[in-house]
């Protein structure tokens, strides 16, 4: 197919043959490492301040105002101005607090989105670790995230930090399953954990259409527990800023509460990432039915724009939540994951694995 | 294996959950001003909750003693200053009632418009207010955007904004702006497009009716024996609007419906804000067009006294009753002024309602409340 000529095989094989072939293999494995760190690095920091600024630009689109618009032309350069400055305040650290675990938390906080971002194919050839297990990997490392926020509310030895600490605890804790039991659906229908192996399997159309109504409902619950597992409104009530002024991060400050901010932001992309690996297709073009001069137009797009384009559409929606709906309340948030959506899941992975077995899908 | 569990069982007992205090103000984003809320929680559940208030007082009350009666009117601006011209309106209308002197009819019709358009600014600032502290931001910015409209008209007419200062012993300070009928017209016609586009954005929201439906109920008994007015009150089934039961300027002219709740919780008492909305353009649209033509104001002495005596004047603010108590000794200033502020009043339910219910509840049951820090406390 056309946008076969997209893939970044080549360019990496070339680059692991011409490490190889001139030192030593231990020493090209610890180039390479450093090469995908130090771009993970970037991505992280360079996508995270672009988000940054698209959630100020939406949130201002929503609200019928122009949002940042002085520091640099749109405001461009408004988000890398406020990390600087957040770089150069000084680290205050509360004379109560339990200082290790103070201090230990937000770097706990941003190691999960490192891990994570390792096993997302970006683009055809663009993955760093490609596991068997890597649906297991994301679901398993994201929930370390929640220790981080629990231990900052503790440890900062304040008792709007505690409140928002264990309220994120409960209600991270209770979406990692909805999270995990929708992926899992998803699992059932490819018969595969290898996350590169289910962008593959998507070729001949998106999971989301493939499957039916068990996907259909499986994306919907994604969606909206992924939304809650990034803190973000309508559930962002660890940092509900009416009640509990910023929550657990309140104590922090400098480049420690940046790190809260940005993991805050790469996790929503990792959240959208899964979501388009698992039910959009990945990098995979959209195809539709028989339209072959459509569909080879579709084709010239290169593979990293379909999965950027799709990112975007998710994020974009989870944004659209929060800055539509008020913020709900701790056991209405505890109610709709237990009463609801974990019922809703169990029904429908049963559904799904029918279907499966009785092979209606396409 | 059996001893250890019998141990962790032994050692569960002993861990026990302790109430705990939290300062919610004076520095809070909920509390919309200077306001101390003694908050004891047990987890999330608020046991007890005291307020604190002295934060901002500015002893008005006692400096109205040093001033002449048409400076008074000056200072209630900055109590309630959402509902500035109904608190000037008061201490002009005691004034008048005091020296019994008639105003011309011009002057009823102006500070009627005026007092509802004053109502309507407060209520949008409220509803916006509200819905930020619910969670939903963007109601803030539609509220402030609609507002502008009617800070506008009140600008034109009377140069102020916020504090108008408008209406003196006697009258008002000027006639109305040429363009003021017009705009307000204006005003009219694009708020009634807008007031569903609110309903839409947040009463019919699940989550927001879920949040403040059966939350925090005070009952019509309890309404009455707190004292608590205003929408607050009536959306506990009490009727108490002053516009109704003891009519002012223009509004015995007017035809308008006083809305009664039933439930009174924080959803009953949201929606009735909305209605009210709607029933002060319904009063404005009747006295528009109808303002006669005459003097803008009466021709007073130049020092004002009142007679010896206790006069009382009660007015509907945004936020329900305010009154006027003044004892004058026959000077020029008087010897005594009392204002009966209803947030004062509608903010001491809070204990009894929000007992028993989570902190998320506390905010949303303050936010219903429409408090106004500076008239609590004068």
């Amino acid at each position: 197919m056309a946008f076969e000529k997209y893939d970044f095989t080549p360019l990496t094989q070339s680059i692991h043959q011409g490490l190889i072939e001139n030192v030593s293999p231990l020493l090209t494995l610890i180039i390479e490492w450093t090469i995908i760190g130090v771009l993970f690095l970037l991505f992280i920091a360079v996508f995270g301040l672009l988000l940054v600024y698209v959630e100020r630009k939406v949130c201002a689109a929503f609200q019928q105002r122009l949002g940042p618009m002085r520091v640099g032309p749109w405001g461009l350069l408004q988000t890398i101005a406020d990390f600087v400055k957040l770089l150069m305040k000084e680290l205050i650290t509360p004379k109560s607090v339990d200082k290790f675990l103070y201090n230990l938390a937000p770097f706990i906080v941003i190691i999960v989105p490192f891990l994570t971002i390792s096993v997302i194919p970006f683009a055809p050839g663009l993955q760093a670790l490609d596991f068997d297990i890597g649906i297991f990997f994301v679901t398993a490392v994201s929930s370390v995230g929640v220790i981080g926020v629990l231990l900052a509310g503790w440890a900062s030895n304040n008792k709007y930090s505690l409140i928002g600490g264990m309220r994120s605890g409960a209600q991270i804790v209770s979406y990692e399953l909805s999270v995990g039991m929708s992926l899992i659906t998803m699992v059932i229908m490819a018969g595969t954990m290898q996350i590169s192996e289910i962008v593959e399997l998507q070729r001949g159309g998106w999971f989301l259409f493939k499957g039916h109504i068990p996907a259909i409902i499986a994306f919907f619950v994604f969606v909206v527990a992924g939304t809650a597992e990034t803190n973000r409104g309508p559930f962002d009530l660890a940092e509900a800023e009416s009640e509990l002024t910023a929550g657990f991060h309140t104590e922090y400050s400098g480049i420690k509460f940046a790190f809260f901010f940005l993991a805050e932001y790469i996790n929503l992309f990792i959240v959208a990432a899964m979501a388009t690996i698992v039910f959009l297709g990945g990098w995979m073009p959209f195809h539709f039915g028989n339209f072959e001069g459509f569909n080879a137009v579709m084709d010239f797009i290169p593979g990293l724009i379909w999965f950027f384009l799709k990112v975007f559409g998710i994020i974009f929606l989870i944004m659209w939540f929060k800055w539509t709906f008020p913020r709900l309340r701790i056991d209405q948030i505890l109610t709709l994951e237990w009463k609801y959506l974990l019922p809703i899941n169990l029904f429908n992975i049963l559904l799904m694995a029918t279907m499966v077995l009785l092979g209606w899908h396409w | 294996m059996a001893e250890i569990i019998e141990k962790f069982i032994s050692t569960t007992d002993q861990i026990k959950t302790d109430e705990y205090l939290v300062n919610m103000g004076p520095q809070h984003p909920s509390t919309h001003g200077v306001l101390r809320l003694l908050v004891k929680l047990e987890g999330e559940i608020v046991h007890n909750v005291e307020p604190h208030v002295g934060y901002i007082h500015s002893g008005i009350e006692k400096m109205t003693e040093s001033l002449t009666y048409p400076q008074i009117p000056h200072l209630t601006d900055r109590m309630d200053y959402l509902s500035a011209h109904m608190n000037n309106e008061a201490v002009c209308l005691c004034v008048e009632n005091a020296l019994q002197v008639e105003v011309p009819e011009r002057v009823k019709y102006i500070r009627t418009i005026f007092d509802e358009l004053q109502r309507l600014a407060s209520h949008q600032l409220w509803w916006c207010a509200s819905g930020m502290d619910l969670g939903a931001l963007t109601a803030f910015f539609y509220g402030l955007r609609d507002r502008e409209d009617i800070l506008d008209i009140f600008e034109e007419t009377c140069g102020a904004r916020l504090t108008l200062n408008y209406t003196v012993p006697g009258g008002v300070m000027f006639d109305i702006h040429p363009n003021f009928q017009r705009k307000v017209k204006a005003f009219i016609t694009k708020f009634k497009k807008i007031l569903p586009e609110y309903d839409k954005l947040l009463t019919g929201n699940i989550i927001f009716q879920n949040r403040t439906k059966g939350v925090g109920v005070l009952s019509k008994e309890d309404a009455i024996a707190f004292g608590v007015t205003g929408p607050t009150g009536r959306a506990s089934g009490f009727s108490c609007d002053v516009r109704k039961h003891h009519p002012y300027s223009a509004y015995p002219l007017v035809k308008f419906e006083e809305k009664l709740g039933t439930d009174g919780d924080s959803f009953m008492r949201w929606k009735l804000r909305m209605d009210e909305m709607w029933e002060s353009l319904h009063i404005i649209e009747q006295l528009i067009d109808n303002i006669p033509e005459g003097d803008y104001a009466l021709k007073m002495k130049g020092v004002i006294k009142l007679p010896e005596g206790e006069f009382y004047q009660r007015v509907e603010t945004a936020r329900g009753e305010l009154g006027v108590y003044i004892v004058s000794d026959g000077k020029k200033n008087p010897y005594r002024v009392k204002f009966r502020s209803p947030g004062f009043s509608n903010l001491f339910t809070i204990n009894h309602i929000a007992k028993n219910w989570k902190i998320a509840d506390l905010v949303a049951i303050m936010a219903t409340f429409d408090l106004v820090i500076p008239d609590i406390d004068r």
